[in-house]
């Protein structure tokens, strides 16, 4: 005998894992036995078998892996008597699920015990099929079951009935078989019988419309003698729970009641009156019950009952929400919830009290009660209820918020009749709970300001004062930080004032504070920053008496560690510093958004928000768009290759965070198709703020484009709409999209310092082979290496570059070799070096030609690795570099 | 229908864990911690009740020990508090003012009591005495074949003696 399979017994296993202090403790027990169990799995001798498994389903409850017993719950059915039997299908329906292939085995064995003599085994056979078989075990052994359903033995067919279920679950297709067998069972006497029966016919009438027919016309009138017999029956003690006989088949028979009635007056005319006794009848102060009376009144709900019937439930459901017990409450909210369907104007008048659960401390109910107060919302009441919410949002757990704003808004948004109305709500949210509102909502809002130019200067008023008291709300920060920077000047000149308004006297200075505020606040994330820093630049010109602590603020953000924001603060300093001329023109307001193709889009996000037509009317006036063509190209330039520079490893600038700006213009392909005019006018207008790039293909030289769109004052807007897709439509901080068009257009990667210094120092050159500067590819205390470059204009895409290499230290280098690698695109040729020994003091340069084939020219810039190997005094030395500093258009 | 049946102590180590519907291992751990986390952390007189990932968790305390169901988002609650009912008053019956420890040494018994309760997550007896007398009947047929064993098993030992 195994030395290990002697071990313990259950009993003090359990003990010994109970004993364990710690978790490791607990895994060393249960490892050893584990490795008992599996040692004597293998083994003939049956003797421990059924302890082991039991052992084994106590490790799998505390979660540890037991799927080496699997076999040996196999083995145990497979054995003649029935404690193995009893103790092998338990260990079969834990540790195995009908996923299992191993399942495919037992089928065998279930097969012969369905066919056993003795009743209790073909008990424990129909328990295990019915609680894991899967759908090939439910097509191979349904026959047998079938036959269960008719055996003497009342244990037997109950258990066959629920066995029945599971197979048509799995198989719908078996129902037929079964709809007659069903409908037998209803006429027994066992209740446990007639408990799984009606269950079966409820599957049944799921499964297959041809046994819903079936049963209606055959189970209608004894569903209904049933109900009779067991509501009005006598005393009895074996199936009475606290006063009623058998709630348990009171419920199951009015459920397949609903399914049967449904949409049938006949049946359901049939059911009304004992319908009616059960609702008036039934004792409700206890929970068996009120659980009666629910299953009821959502049979009433079901089915095609008369008014008179309807009112009694809507009644019963009236008394539940007033119960003190909170399960009868969360019922109550729930079946409300379909009655709305029925009877709208009854579930109205329980409006107040619904409205308490909202506000109630069990977090099931007022999830309940606020899908509740969501159906219930319309024209009449939105108002009021709103209110009573938003009052609510202020005292209500923090938990709770985000579920609360949500449905807040999306109330608002639904029946917002008009839009001072929906922005002082959607301020309110914003001011209460505006870390827990999503994106969309305050995109819409801000679309929503947009297109109300008489309500800008209420706005930014209001938000000026909400920002005083919530600035830790981070969206109402970012709506407040956007109007200010578009509408500052209503800010402070309180233009647009609404009658009843009370006037507030805001300086230049106070509007500027509360960006800085949001600016450097640890609060803000990059968005609310970056959002702050275009806010600032629009304020430049808005407000000419504080520009220079703006410019101030601005460049301090120069040495910001995010990538986007030390870029955005380098472009709108040389903006402010250096193009006085142009830059009101290119602060000017935003063009109105459309709310249309807003609308649309998020639609086709979001099917959760609903939004009506009132307010999708797209508004063409607006803010002025008469912008110079073409002049406000020239920052646009900068802002493109100034993302170029980062070269194909360094880290890509947050996409996501911008991202934002896209969706809040809401400009695409449609939106230049189907809006006005003037929508298209502005689309095109932004359209020149990017597409710098895509027009320089246009241009002979591409390395010039930075310069030459400086002075050149520039190509009239028809050539750019010409020249770019419709697709580049789109706002001009948007980065994914500039990187997008950086890969069409030839204006690739310069170093930082020209192109800053660019702006101001323009060299048109304009000749047609174009000369590159020679750079200095790599450099260090020993070592120098310069890279000048040929072309032959017939050959774009090859270039000749010739390296030399100067020894800056004062020791002559030996077997000097020098390796490059590039990036697939390119095809490198090299060719062999002037000499292998490099003399001291940078006194005989070594000389070497790379030829160079760019097969993305134009695309892709130029990147290089190298590695520089010689032996200084006999040692080796190594080494390595990067090159990115390529000149554009290589 | 009952998707699945957990028994969870007051410390949260699961007592009694039977799946209806599919779930895989790593799974179940998963619903485990997630639900005992929720039903634990629930106050004294909040509802029976906890909505969660579309389905409807019924559950009720027993001294030190959380019997909960998980069922369907349209099935009748009140009547799930009924089902746990109806099960712990069959185990009080069987064990004798039934404890933690009665379930936990014994978990297979529970088991079999629940297997004759509820199959493919649906009531099946409505009787207490019926399932009593169901889970008696198997024991003593258990009995009977262990004296029977043990008997041979003298027999034998006798013999090669």
């Amino acid at each position: 005998m195994n030395p290990f399979s002697s071990g313990t017994r259950l009993r003090d296993m359990i003990r010994a894992i109970r004993a364990c202090k710690t978790a490791a403790e607990e895994r060393t027990v249960v490892r050893k036995e584990s490795a008992a169990i599996r040692a004597s799995a293998g083994e003939s001798d049956s003797g421990y078998r059924h302890r082991n498994l039991a052992k084994l389903m106590f490790i799998h409850m505390l979660g540890y892996p037991t799927h080496f017993g699997q076999m040996e719950c196999l083995k145990l059915i497979a054995s003649p008597g029935f404690p193995d039997k009893r103790i092998g299908y338990l260990g079969l329906m834990l540790l195995l699920d009908e996923r299992q292939e191993v399942l495919m085995l037992v089928t065998n064995s279930l097969k012969q015990d369905l066919n056993h003599s003795n009743q209790y085994i073909v008990g424990l056979a129909l328990c295990a099929l019915g609680n894991i078989c899967s759908a090939e075990m439910a097509r191979d052994l349904a026959p047998e079951v079938e036959s269960l359903l008719q055996n003497r033995d009342p244990n037997i067919k109950k258990k066959a009935a629920l066995c029945s279920i599971r197979i048509i679950r799995k198989v719908p297709d078996l129902a037929e078989n079964f709809m007659s067998l069903a409908a037998a069972l209803l006429k027994e006497k066992h209740h446990g019988v007639l408990l799984t029966g009606v269950q079966l016919c409820t599957d049944l009438c799921k499964a297959s419309m041809d046994a819903l027919e079936y049963l209606r016309k055959n189970c209608t009138e004894g569903l209904v003698r049933i109900l009779k017999d067991v509501s009005n029956s006598p005393y009895a003690p074996e199936y009475d729970i606290s006063g009623i006989t058998d709630p348990f088949l009171h419920i199951r028979v009015l459920k397949l009641m609903r399914m049967l009635g449904h949409d049938d007056a006949d049946s359901s005319e049939y059911m009304n009156d004992i319908l009616a006794q059960v609702a008036t009848k039934t004792e409700s102060n206890k929970n068996a019950g009120n659980a009666i009376l629910y299953e009821c009144v959502e049979t009433i709900m079901g089915i095609e009952a008369t008014s008179g019937l309807r009112v009694l439930a809507i009644n019963i459901l009236g008394r539940f929400l007033s119960n003190r017990d909170n399960n009868i409450r969360y019922v109550a909210l729930n079946i409300l919830m379909k009655a709305v369907a029925v009877d709208s104007q009854a579930v109205q008048r329980h409006r107040a009290t619904i409205v308490e659960c909202v506000k109630d401390s069990d977090a099931s109910i007022r999830h309940r009660a606020l899908e509740l107060v969501f159906l219930l919302v319309n024209d009449t009441n939105v108002k009021q209820l709103s209110k009573e919410l938003i009052d609510y949002l202020e005292v209500s757990d923090q938990e709770f918020k985000g579920e609360l704003s949500s449905k807040i808004c999306s109330i608002v948004e639904k029946f917002s009749s008009e839009k001072l109305w929906y922005i002082d709500q959607m301020l309110k949210v914003l001011s209460e709970a505006g870390n827990y509102v999503k994106d969309d909502v305050w995109h819409a809002l801000i679309v929503l300001i947009s297109n109300s130019p008489d309500l800008q200067g209420y706005t930014v008023r209001s938000l000026y004062k909400a920002f005083q008291t919530s600035s830790e709300q981070e969206s109402l920060v970012r709506v407040a930080i956007w109007c200010i920077g578009e509408y500052g000047d209503m800010l402070v000149n309180g233009s647009g004032l609404l009658e009843g308004e009370e006037p507030v006297t805001v300086t230049e200075s106070d509007a500027v504070d509360v960006i800085e505020t949001s600016l450097k606040s640890h609060a803000s994330d990059i968005t609310t920053q970056a959002m702050s820093l275009v806010a600032l630049l629009k304020l430049s010109s808005r407000f000419p008496l504080v520009s220079e602590r703006i410019s101030e603020l601005i460049m301090q953000q120069k040495g910001n560690l995010v990538l986007e924001l030390q870029q955005r603060s380098i472009e709108f300093g040389s903006i402010i510093e250096k193009h006085q001329t142009i830059k009101s023109s290119l602060v000017e307001r935003m063009p109105v958004l459309d709310e249309s193709t807003y609308i649309g889009k998020r639609t086709g996000s979001s099917t959760a928000t609903h939004t009506s037509n009132k307010t999708t009317k797209p508004i063409s006036s607006g803010t002025s768009l008469n912008l110079p063509n073409g002049v406000n190209k020239v920052p646009a330039a900068p802002l493109v290759d100034l993302l170029d520079l980062s070269s194909d490893d360094a880290p890509v600038p947050s996409l996501t965070t911008t991202d934002f700006l896209h969706d809040l213009l809401g400009v695409d392909l449609t939106s230049s198709t189907s809006s006005g005019a003037a929508l298209i006018e502005s689309s095109d207008i932004l359209m020149d703020l990017l597409s710098i790039g895509t027009s320089n293909n246009d241009l002979p030289s591409p390395n010039m484009s930075s310069s030459q769109s400086n002075i050149v004052p520039l190509s009239p807007l028809e050539r750019l709409s010409s020249t770019s897709s419709l697709t580049s439509q789109v706002p001009n901080h948007d980065p994914l999209k500039e990187i997008a068009l950086k890969s069409k257009s030839p204006t690739v990667s310069s170093p930082v310092m020209d192109l800053l210094d660019g702006l101001s120092s323009p060299i048109p050159i304009q000749d047609e082979n174009p000369v590159f500067p020679s750079i200095t590819a790599f450099e260090s205390n020993a070592l120098k290496i310069t890279f000048s470059f040929k072309k032959q204009p017939s050959k774009p895409q090859v270039t000749v570059i010739q390296a030399t290499f100067m020894n800056m230290s004062s020791n002559a280098y030996t077997d000097f070799i020098f390796q490059a690698a590039v990036p697939k695109f390119v095809q490198l040729q090299l060719d062999p070096a002037s000499s292998n020994v490099l003399p001291a003091n940078s006194t005989g340069p070594i000389t070497q030609t790379l030829t160079v084939t760019n097969n993305q020219h134009g695309q892709k810039a130029l990147a290089m690795r190298i590695r520089i190997a010689y032996k200084v005094n006999n040692q080796d030395k190594l080494e390595q570099g990067q090159i990115n500093n390529f000149p554009s258009g290589l | 229908m009952i998707h699945f049946v957990l028994l969870i102590s007051r410390q949260g180590k699961v007592r009694l864990t039977k799946w209806y519907s599919p779930y895989a291992q790593k799974e179940r751990s998963k619903v485990i911690r997630e639900l005992s986390g929720v039903i634990l952390s629930r106050g004294p007189k909040l509802c029976n009740f906890v909505e969660w990932r579309g389905f409807k968790v019924v559950y009720r305390r027993y001294a030190s020990l959380y019997f909960c169901m998980c069922i369907d988002a349209d099935d009748n609650e009140l009547e799930v508090l009924e089902i746990i009912h109806h099960f712990v008053e069959i185990l009080d019956r069987y064990f004798g003012s039934v404890c933690e420890l009665d379930l936990i040494f014994n978990f297979h018994k529970a088991y079999y009591i629940l297997d004759e309760i509820l199959i493919a997550g649906e009531l099946q007896e409505p009787s207490k005495k019926t399932v009593a007398r169901l889970i008696a009947a198997q024991d003593t047929l258990v009995e009977t074949a262990k004296e029977e064993a043990s008997s041979i098993s003298n027999i034998i030992a006798q013999a090669t003696k």
